[in-house]
This record gives C-alpha cells, structure tokens and sequence, in this order.
C-alpha cells in the first residue's frame, strides 16, 4: 500500500510538464478545429435553403427552370419583388409597368396585404388573449390556494401528452359544424347578436377568424413554463405585499409580471412565431380569400391555369413573409433562445 | 401600542392527512407587550416566534385566542387594516423596483382619506430613508446594495406608513458578525426615535438580550419565561431557560440534596436550606465560579483560555452533564496551569437548582 502510494505521488518533472504541455496544446488546437469544421459544415446545410430561396427568388422562371441550376443569377430580376409589393393598378397609373413592374403581374394572385392583415389580426388577437390567460393561470396555479389545485395542473399537463393531430379533427367538428354554437356564437358576436340590425358587423369578429384563435388559446406548456417561473418568485415578497395591502392582481401586475417578464417576452415571441408559421389548421377552417392566412396565401398563389408554379415571384413572397420573422429573430435573439432552451425542442 | 396576546395557539393540521398528526406551533400564549418597548421573542427555530410574528401581523390566523392594539381587538382584521410594518428575514425588497419605489410602495395601497399625493410620498419616503440613513442610495436597485443596506431599505419600507407596531423577523440573521452588531444598535436607535412598539424574533440569546427592553422565551410553543434580559439572566424559571441565555452556557451537573446540603458528585458545594432531600440539576453560570484553595468543588484543570481581563478555566466533573467545565475568572486569580485539579468556591446567587423531572426551578435560602 505504501510503496504504491509512494510511486503515485512521484514529482512530476520538469520535462514531462513541457511534454505534457505541448501535448495539450496539440490536442486542443486539433479539437478547435474539428469543433469549427463541423459547426461549419452545419452552417452550411442550415443556411442553403434559406441562400437558395433569395437567389430563386431574384431569377427569371427560365432560368429557375435550367436543368442544372444556377448558384448566382444570370441576370437579376428584382421584379419578382416589386411585382407583388406594388398593386397592379397603381402601376399602370403611374406608367410603371414594364419598367419596375412586369407585364405579368396582372395577373398576380396574392395580395399580400390582405394576407398580411389577416395573419397580423389574427397573431396579435390570440397572442394578446392567449398571454393573460396564460398569466392569470400561472398565477392561480403558483401562487393561489384553491381545492383541487394539485390534481387540476396535473389533468393539464396530462393533456400535453395527447399529439396535437389527435384532436384537430374533433376541433375542427366543433367550429365547422353549421348551427353549431361555436360559429352561432361567433358570428352572433359579429353582428353582437342582431342589436344594430342584421347588415351591422364588426370588423374581423366572425366564426372563421375566431376558429383561427380560438382554440389554441390556451396552452398548457406556457402556462407550466410561467407557473415555474412565478414558483421562483419568493414567498415573502407575497407575505409583505399583503401586510402592505396590495390585492392579488395589483401584485401580479407590479410584482409578478415585471419580475417574470424575459419569460413572458419568450411566450409572446414563440406565440407570434406560431401563429405566423400555422399551416394545417389554418388551411382547414380559413381557406377562403377574406381570411386566408400568409402560409396557405403563399401555398395558393402563382399557379397559372395548367397548375405551373411561378416559382421565383413565389420565392420572392416568402422572402418577404420571412422577413418579419427574421427582423424579431435578430432583435429578439435572447429571448427566443431562452425560450426556447427552457422549451427543449419548441420554436 | 399596547399588544396584547390572549391565549394564543396556532395548530396547523398534518401535512400527511392520513396520519391526522397536529403541530401545535403555539400553545395558549398569553402575555402583553407595553407601549413603546423593544421585545425579543426568544427561542430555539422551531419554537413558534416566527408563527406568532405572522400571528401579530395578521398574515396567520390563530387557531384561537384573540390579539389586541390597545383596547382595539384585532384577531380578525386583515394584515392591512392593522397598521403593522413587517420586516423579512431576507428583506423581501422587490428586485425590479429602485430603493425609492420600494419605499413608496405601501404608500400607494393607501385608499379614501388617507390617499396621498405623489409629493406627499416622495417625501414620507424620504422622511423614512433619512431616519435609517439611506437617502444617498434612493434611485439604486437592491441588487446594487449590500446586505446592512437592504436590511435597511427593508426597515423603512416598514416605517413608511407610521406603522402602530414593527415587526422585525431574524432581522439579524443574514448579515454578517460585524454588521450585525452595528445593525443591532441601529435597530435600538431607530426605536427609540420613533417610539413605535417592536417586536423582533431571534434565535440568537446574545441579541437578543443586547437591545431588548423585554425577553420572551419560548419553546416548542409553549411561553418560557418573560422579563428583562437581566432578570431572565438572574433568575431562570426552569432549566431550559438557564441553558438558554448567556455565553458561555450554563455549566449544568448531576447533583443531589441531603440535609439541607447541595452535593455535587461528592463535593459538598453548598449550603441550601429549606429544599427537601431529592436529586437535582445543578447549573452554575460561569462566572459563578471563585477559585480557592479551600473551595469544595474540585475539577480537573485541562487548560486555560486567556482573554485579557479574565480567563477561561476549562475543566472536567464527573458529574457534569457537560463534557466540560467552563468558567470564566479574573486573571487576577493566578492559576496555576500545571496543576491537576481546580478547587472552586462557589457564589450562591450564581448556582440554581432545578427539580430533576420537571427541570422546573427550586429555589433555597442561601445560609
């Protein structure tokens, strides 16, 4: 026992700390390298798409069409952009077209500013109502006493582990079903249930908008996400609003909500990118012209009668539609990333 | 204010339902705090302190018993309609509010009549901020300030809106030793100044008996003892409060009574009359002990701690109940470090005797 304690414990000398130092440094330097090749090489494959979108975009439909296509346009037509962001008649006013705007925007089908309006209404409304939902039930399962708390948060998470397909088919029973109370309801609220007269309407407020909002208003994974992050808050803070005599919602408001508010940025992002990004359901309830949402818009458009894609102006579009996303990625980096770590995969 | 407690008890039920266990965390408390004093409750953690503070400022119901201000019955009025400032042990400040915001904030509850303008909050902020000396740090967030400093901030966001009582929670307890006893005098100071009746818990005798006009010592819910810190010192009521309070501790043995004499192991130590034949804690404090050539206690001497105006004598009894004897002797008493044993006289008025089973105190004529 002693001779090998003895031997373990020799000096290192002076020589073997050169080596093993210079061994190191080897072994990092090749580690660095091989780190950096393959972040590189990810890079690479995650950007392409989006490198391939802009160049598609700025192409000519011949030139997209090439057998062996082009890494950089032969020649640049920024028409495929201005083509869709200047109306049609406003250019022919102005004599514009066959200079900034080509002959065959007439017969452009995507209007993107309905599109846009829709897709804005729609993420703000349900970011807005989805956010104090979330917020007053995180705080009821945080921070209030009520019987019954335990069992219900654990019934809601429970719920998260149902696949969201499961039950799309028996939402979409609910809010499509003719004389239903969903879209009686809702179109009732329209027009608020006849009081100014059968033409009265709000804007906006209509069965197909509110099947859009509706029912992804709550989600249990924000209301959990939130919950952990009021539990943080500590108890006493509560304890001296109360000696103080501040209510429940004066100390959410002043207390809670500043103190959880990187988390509730998160919430609203990752909810805004949803809403942005929805495809399938939209396209169930909301396929019509009046309330058609960006993604199904960008879907739907640039096919001409014999059902070819003008590919390019349609890749100019979705450059456009990307650009918002990409503008609150930048400036809210932090927050997506937060939320998203906290999410594990979401986002 | 006057704060009177009326057989105060707090039971709160299991956490396990199936076992129907109880925890009485406070048992049929019963006493008044005067106008104007500074009140430590006293007690080991786990005692009910804490629960009677939250029981005095409302955030806890008592189980029964009534809570009084003044003439005023207060048991079932909610912690804002008792005028009480509360301070926490971790200060609770609001992390996302400046000095000044958490200062005001108590003063933007206020409703009806006692609504007060943004001027008027500014300046009782300031008032308060200036009587704790931290006007110089009003627009800092809390995390910008040390802990004395929050304990501060924490003391004026209390006294902001003229509280009739404070209530200080182990308001000591998360600083460290030098600014607890400058923060310890501080506390005094501001008491004195503003005259509004504390009470503070503690865990921690030396504070405790430090500023407090009155000391309430509790354990396992149940009232000790209550008095001025020296009285308590002086006259312990029972065993638990003699081991309690003073540093170093007590010196406690095994003894006996025979015919009107105290016997430790077999020394006889001292004369006690009118106590029948029974065996008996003995607790001796410290500076109880005179060394003496003749003395009847006889100890052995480990070795001598020297702190300049006295020394530590530590040393070993067969029948003390501690592994040692401490006692605490004018260095003018010159001892003989080389020696085995110590012989102790010792002074009545520092020895108690304490009935072996209830550990409650005998008390005997010293001949």
């Amino acid at each position: 026992m002693e001779n090998n304690s003895n031997s373990s414990l020799k000096v290192m000398k002076e020589k073997d700390i050169r080596k093993v130092a210079s061994t190191q440094k080897v072994a990092k330097v090749f580690g660095q390298i091989l780190v950096y090749t393959f972040l590189g090489i990810m890079a690479l494959i995650v950007l392409f798409p989006f490198y391939f979108m802009i160049i598609s975009s700025l192409k000519s439909l011949e030139e997209y069409r090439l057998a062996v296509p082009t890494l950089i346009p032969q020649s640049w037509k920024f028409q495929n952009y201005t083509d869709i962001l200047i109306p049609f008649e406003m250019a022919e006013a102005n004599g514009w077209v066959g200079t900034l705007v080509s002959p065959e925007a007439a017969t452009n089908d995507f209007d993107l500013f309905t599109l846009f309006r829709n897709t804005m209404f729609v993420g703000i409304v349900s970011t807005i109502l989805s956010l104090v939902i979330t917020v007053l039930s995180a705080f009821a399962f945080a921070r209030l006493n009520f019987k019954g708390k335990n069992a219900l948060f654990a019934a809601l998470l429970g719920t998260m582990m149902i696949p969201g397909e499961l039950f799309t088919i028996t939402n979409y029973a609910t809010v499509m079903t003719k004389g239903g109370w969903f879209p009686t309801f809702f179109n009732g609220l329209g027009n608020m249930f006849g009081l100014f007269g059968p033409d009265f309407r709000i804007p906006f407020v209509d069965s197909s908008f509110a099947a859009l909002i509706v029912p992804f208003l709550v989600s249990v994974f924000y209301i959990y996400l939130l919950r952990q992050n009021f539990l943080q808050i500590p108890n006493e803070l509560y304890l001296a609003a109360k000696v103080d005599g501040t209510s429940d919602i004066k100390y959410l408001c002043k207390v809670m909500i500043p103190l959880a508010l990187p988390t509730i940025i998160s919430i609203t992002i990752l909810k805004m990118m949803g809403a942005w990004n929805s495809y399938m359901w939209p396209r169930l309830v909301a396929n019509d012209d009046a309330h058609r949402l960006i993604t199904n818009g960008l879907r739907n458009a640039f096919n001409d009668v014999s059902g070819n894609t003008d590919y390019p102006r349609q890749m100019a579009a979705v450059a456009l539609v990307s650009l918002p996303l990409f503008l609150v990625f930048i400036f809210f980096r932090k927050y997506i990333m937060k939320g998203v770590s906290r999410s594990g995969i979401k986002g | 204010m006057k704060v009177e407690l009326q057989n105060l008890t707090k039971i709160f039920p299991s956490r396990n339902k199936k076992s129907g266990g109880e925890v009485t965390a406070v048992n049929d408390f019963t006493f008044t705090i005067p106008d104007g004093m500074l009140v430590g409750l006293l007690g080991p953690s786990g005692c009910g302190k804490s629960t009677t503070l939250y029981m005095i400022s409302g955030l806890q119901k008592p189980s029964s018993g009534k809570i009084f201000f003044g003439d005023e019955d207060v048991t079932e009025l909610s912690p804002e309609n008792r005028g009480v400032g509360l301070v926490f042990q971790n200060y609770a400040l609001y992390p996302h509010l400046t000095v000044k915001q958490n200062i005001m904030f108590p003063l933007q509850n206020l409703r009806g009549t006692d609504k007060l303008s943004k001027q008027e909050m500014q300046e009782r902020a300031l008032e308060a901020a200036k009587l704790v000396q931290i006007d110089e740090l009003m627009d800092r967030k809390p995390s910008e300030l040390s802990g004395g400093q929050q304990q501060r901030v924490a003391i004026a966001r209390a006294l902001v809106k003229m509280p009739r009582v404070l209530l200080l929670d182990e308001p000591l307890s998360n600083l460290d030793a030098r600014l607890r006893l400058q923060t310890r005098e501080e506390i005094r100071r501001i008491q004195k100044e503003t005259g509004i009746t504390t009470v503070f818990v503690t865990h921690d005798q030396e504070e405790a008996m430090s500023i407090s006009d009155m000391i309430v010592v509790m354990k396992l819910g149940v009232l000790q003892q209550i008095g001025k810190p020296q009285d308590i010192y002086d006259d312990p009521t029972n065993l638990f409060v003699a081991k309690f309070l003073g540093t170093p501790p007590i010196n406690v043995f095994n003894g006996k009574v025979e015919n009107g004499t105290l016997y430790i192991g077999n020394d006889a130590v001292l004369e006690v009359g009118g106590v029948d034949d029974q065996p008996v804690w003995v607790g001796i404090r410290p500076e109880g002990f005179t060394p003496d050539d003749n003395g009847a206690l006889v100890c052995k001497l480990n070795n001598v701690e020297v702190m300049g105006r006295d020394v530590s004598v530590v040393s070993t009894h067969e029948a003390s109940a501690n592994p040692i004897v401490r006692s605490i002797v004018n260095a003018d008493n010159k001892i003989d470090v080389t020696a085995e044993n110590i012989k102790y006289s010792l002074k009545p008025h520092k020895v108690f005797i304490f009935n072996k089973e209830t550990e409650e105190r005998i008390y005997f004529e010293v001949k």
